[in-house]
């Protein structure tokens, strides 16, 4: 997967999971710019964790403030995992 | 300090109408709301006529985020609120807001979320749960987003007590502002029941009639199950009229016992403690009652015993007390049902139509009181008595008063 796909991924779960304006959501968002607050930023990590099937540990989240952000750290487990 | 306590708001959203106004001309109609289900599919169901609130629909109320975080037993109670707010025409943002109480009632809160969640934990072998559960099943959610939408800042609690849940909570807010703990009171109660596992395990109890509800008829076999959510604004007496307020009516008193008997089959004596508790609460001599809003659930058990309980404490005036259970027409809303009931009282008082009990078949001996059945019927009323008798014995009485009553 491209990083291309994988942001276009990324922007789809958080447009889904938050029920945003696809119009709004860009590679270089941020949760701030999107209104996404911590309650918000769990329900985002637990549809990128479906949709993705992996684990997101959980000191991970305060490093999660852009759509930037997720698409790199997710490109890490990916890694991770398939180099294991 | 004992002040009187004034109706100034009502809202309401259940199987027969989504406002106040809807409501009433079905309730004064007596048209029942009783028909199968649809929010769960009917193939697995023993029981399947329900009172739906089939015309509430979400996406008037609440953005699609909003809605993420709300159960529908929470929906619904906050489109009541935002009703009854909107009625009372109070604005808590200049002060206010530190003096007003919410007190909510549920029985089961989320119970739908709890059955999504197992759906996917069990049988979907889902690894991990939505988690936004938490929030949306507890039992406060609804005094919570209200509080936070209308910035309340006084104290908020809920109260779940089964089928008395929301007499439970309406009596809490009427003491407190009565004795001027609180300013304003926003009180009610909400429940959305309508999931598979909740309708298995009513089933199981073989109390639900595949019918209809027929309180206090002949042939009657159970209840129906409905959901709704009803809400009132409580302010003391002088300083509604001090601001012009619409006054609906009065709570006059509230009564409470338990009946330490069975967990599931109710006792005469427990509902009689608490109706004469509600009459001494209100300085009410019995014969000053002109109508009872029952619990009248329409099953074998409740009935008779509600019956008794009613000749027991206003003697030869129950002959001439008009009594009419509700339920008939928007189901057993459970933990929603005192707060339902409570507005159908406090418009019999003030508009002096009592709604009447539906589908009623003929006499049953055994429940033998002055029924308004088939059509509604005009009475002036100047107090009444809104029974809630809970699984578990709990039994919650509250007394109101017409509008401009001595």
């Amino acid at each position: 997967m491209s990083n291309d796909e994988l942001t276009t991924r990324v922007i789809n779960v958080l447009v889904q999971a938050q029920r945003l304006d696809p119009a709004r959501v860009t590679a270089e968002s941020t949760f701030e710019e999107l209104g996404i607050d911590s309650l918000d930023g769990i329900n985002i990590i637990f549809a990128l964790e479906n949709e993705f099937s992996i684990d997101i540990p959980d000191e991970s989240l305060p490093q999660l403030r852009s759509v930037s952000d997720i698409a790199a750290g997710i490109r890490q487990l990916l890694d991770s995992r398939n180099s294991a | 300090m004992t002040r009187r306590v004034a109706v100034t708001g009502l809202g309401i959203v259940c199987a027969l109408g989504r406002n106040v106004a809807e409501v009433r001309e079905s309730l004064f109609a007596g048209r029942p709301a009783i028909q199968p289900i649809t929010r769960v599919g009917p193939a697995l169901l023993k029981c399947t006529m329900a009172a739906e609130a089939r015309d509430f629909d979400p996406n008037e109320h609440f953005d699609p985020k909003q809605q993420l975080l709300l159960d529908r037993f929470a929906q619904l109670a906050i489109a009541a609120a935002t009703e009854a707010i909107r009625d009372a025409g109070l604005e808590f943002r200049q002060g206010l807001g530190a003096r007003t109480a919410i007190i909510t009632g549920t029985s089961s809160a989320g119970q739908t979320t709890v059955d999504e969640a197992a759906m996917e934990l069990y049988r979907n072998n889902a690894p991990r749960l939505n988690p936004l559960t938490i929030p949306r099943t507890m039992s406060n959610a609804p005094a919570s987003h209200i509080s936070m939408q209308y910035g309340i800042t006084g104290p908020s609690w809920a109260v779940s007590t089964a089928c008395s849940s929301a007499n439970h909570a309406i009596g809490q807010a009427f003491w407190m502002v009565r004795h001027g703990l609180a300013d304003c009171a926003i009180t009610g109660g909400s429940e959305a029941p309508f999931n598979l596992g909740f309708l298995k395990a009513w089933d199981a109890m073989r109390v639900v009639a595949p019918d209809t509800c027929r309180p206090f008829s002949k042939d009657r076999k159970g209840l129906i199950l409905g959901e709704g959510a009803g809400i009132l604004i409580l302010e003391p007496l002088e300083a509604a009229q001090a601001r012009g307020a619409r006054i609906h009516g009065e709570i006059a008193g509230f009564g409470m016992s338990s009946d330490a008997h069975h967990i599931t089959m109710p006792s005469a004596d427990g509902a009689a403690a608490a109706m004469r508790a509600a009459l001494t609460d209100a300085g009410l001599p019995p014969e000053a009652v002109g109508y009872i809003n029952a619990h009248g659930t329409g099953t074998p058990a409740n009935d008779p015993t509600e019956s008794r309980a009613i000749q027991d404490v206003f003697g030869p005036h129950a002959d001439q007390l008009p009594v009419s259970s509700t339920k008939s027409l928007h189901g057993h809303a459970l933990g929603a049902a005192g707060a339902l009931e409570a507005i159908a009282t406090v418009l019999a008082l003030r508009d002096g139509v009592l709604p009447p009990t539906a589908n009623y078949l003929g006499p049953d001996p055994e429940c033998d009181l002055n029924l308004v059945t088939g059509e509604s019927r005009r009475h002036q009323a100047a107090a009444a008595l809104s029974n809630s008798f809970a699984f578990g014995g709990l039994n919650a009485v509250v007394a109101f008063k017409a509008p401009g009553a001595a």
